[in-house]
């Protein structure tokens, strides 16, 4: 089988690589490109450990081929932290959000969805929202804690901005 | 999880991608959303030598009504159909089977046509678009196009009418009448699961009479099933309690279930009875204006 050559846009670098067709996404983002904060937990499209945003959308990319993300942007949790943590990170932080951390790269990207798409969550919606994301630690009461701090966060930091 | 080595192609057109579909014969499968076929791969239950991927066609991602029909393009991923004003509206039993398949992120990328396409009796898509007696659109070479009625496009387990060389284009389905009303009940173990059994019904009514009625059931049969006899007892009714219960025990009679790790067949068809019944309950009160 003949490699591809591929671009992704990942966290605002473009990373080019030979790929075979069959390669998944997250082994790219992993072995490729060494951004290791992207887990790999069950495999199967089940947990969201290896959740990323894909053009902006949460998806789980041990479920996307590397080949269908060329041209395209990726944001993993590397690319979160700016000068400071983002408000999820700090959010996880403050909150307890975690307490072994396999899960929450995934957590966090599908909560960045989530408040992208929605800033005011109410608790039933940010539940709804990470339902694609299996903790075996938290019992999900510290995360959907962390995900409100961030909201709450988000909103003040804009109304502050005059937005 | 690897999948096996194949050829992935990346077709800009329809056109393109029929004509490879066309030469690469039974090889070849279509990579819509990829959240059913992908998986399957890497457990090997499907390796194929090569994979047209339709999910950049974006000329297939589209909900329009249009001549009679609500028209839905394959690749309108499930969140689309849960984010739509249209179908929150008009099309709510759309809203609820598409807010119940898997999850959120799988959602994002699932696409309507690949749910029905793939033929999977645990789909949850098949059981409504029998309910709503849905037309699907099929294009394969030369540029040939066929209607086929959902009744005639579950064949089996994993097996539709869909040719080796046809892709499913479309999904049509009739504008409601001015009193009608549908609804989509699933029991699953967990988010993400298959139905332990989902029941889908659509009603219509005129004069305070149910003139139409769509019954059909997901996970309890090689194919979506329809529940004929449950659809039969409501026509020419007011829907009352009484015959929400004969209908919910005809589509009990209906369904097919084996029992395995989400139930006992006598379950499941408990199950099946009390959706139903539920089912039926909502969707007259939608028929009749509520919620």
């Amino acid at each position: 089988m003949e490699k591809k050559s591929i671009t992704i846009n990942i966290n605002g670098s473009p990373r080019t690589g030979e790929v075979e067709d069959r390669l998944l996404l997250v082994h790219f983002i992993r072995d490729d490109c060494a951004l290791t904060g992207t887990h790999i937990g069950c495999d199967s499209t089940h947990c969201g450990a290896c959740t990323v945003l894909l053009d902006g959308t949460a998806v789980k990319s041990c479920t996307v081929l590397a080949v269908q993300a060329d041209g395209r942007e990726v944001a993993t949790i590397e690319g979160m932290e700016g000068e400071a943590l983002h408000p999820l990170q700090e959010g996880f932080f403050e909150e307890h959000g975690l307490q072994c951390g396999f899960c929450t790269p995934g957590m966090i990207m599908s909560a960045k969805h989530l408040l992208d798409n929605n800033p005011k969550p109410s608790e039933e919606e940010i539940r709804c929202g990470i339902s694609g994301n299996l903790c075996r630690c938290t019992g999900y009461q510290n995360i959907v804690k962390s995900v409100q701090y961030a909201s709450n966060k988000l909103q003040s930091s804009e109304s502050a901005g005059g937005k | 999880m690897i999948p096996g080595a194949f050829d992935y192609h990346s077709p800009k057109t329809l056109d393109e991608a029929i004509n490879l579909l066309n030469d690469l014969g039974e090889d070849a499968k279509i990579l819509a959303g990829g959240h059913s076929l992908l998986p399957m791969m890497k457990w090997r239950l499907a390796e194929p030598a090569h994979l047209v991927d339709i999910s950049r066609l974006s000329d297939l991602d589209y909900i329009k009504e249009e001549n009679g029909f609500l028209c839905l393009g394959a690749m309108v991923t499930e969140s689309g159909l849960e984010n739509s004003e249209l179908i929150a509206e008009k099309y709510p039993i759309l809203k609820d089977t598409s807010e119940v398949i898997a999850d959120p992120l799988v959602r994002n990328l699932a696409s309507i046509g690949g749910n029905i396409a793939h033929g999977d009796p645990a789909n949850d898509h098949p059981a409504t678009m029998l309910a709503l007696n849905a037309i699907v659109v099929v294009c394969g070479p030369n540029g040939s196009k066929r209607e086929i009625n959902i009744d005639e496009f579950f064949l089996g387990p994993l097996w539709t009418a869909l040719g080796e060389n046809e892709i499913l284009t479309e999904i049509k389905i009739p504008m409601p009448k001015q009193q009608s009303g549908g609804c989509y009940i699933k029991l699953e173990r967990k988010v993400g699961d298959y139905a332990i059994a989902a029941s889908a019904v659509t009603l219509d009514f005129e004069n305070g009479k149910c003139s139409s009625s769509g019954i059909a059931l997901t996970n309890v049969g090689p194919t979506p099933v329809r529940a004929k006899d449950a659809q039969d007892v409501l026509i020419g009714t007011d829907v009352s309690n009484e015959v929400i219960e004969q209908a919910s025990n005809l589509a009990a009679e209906a369904s097919q279930p084996v029992g395995d790790h989400r139930g006992s067949e006598e379950y499941k068809r408990g199950v099946v009875k009390t959706l139903t019944g539920r089912a039926i309950l909502k969707a007259k009160n939608r028929a009749m204006g509520g919620n």
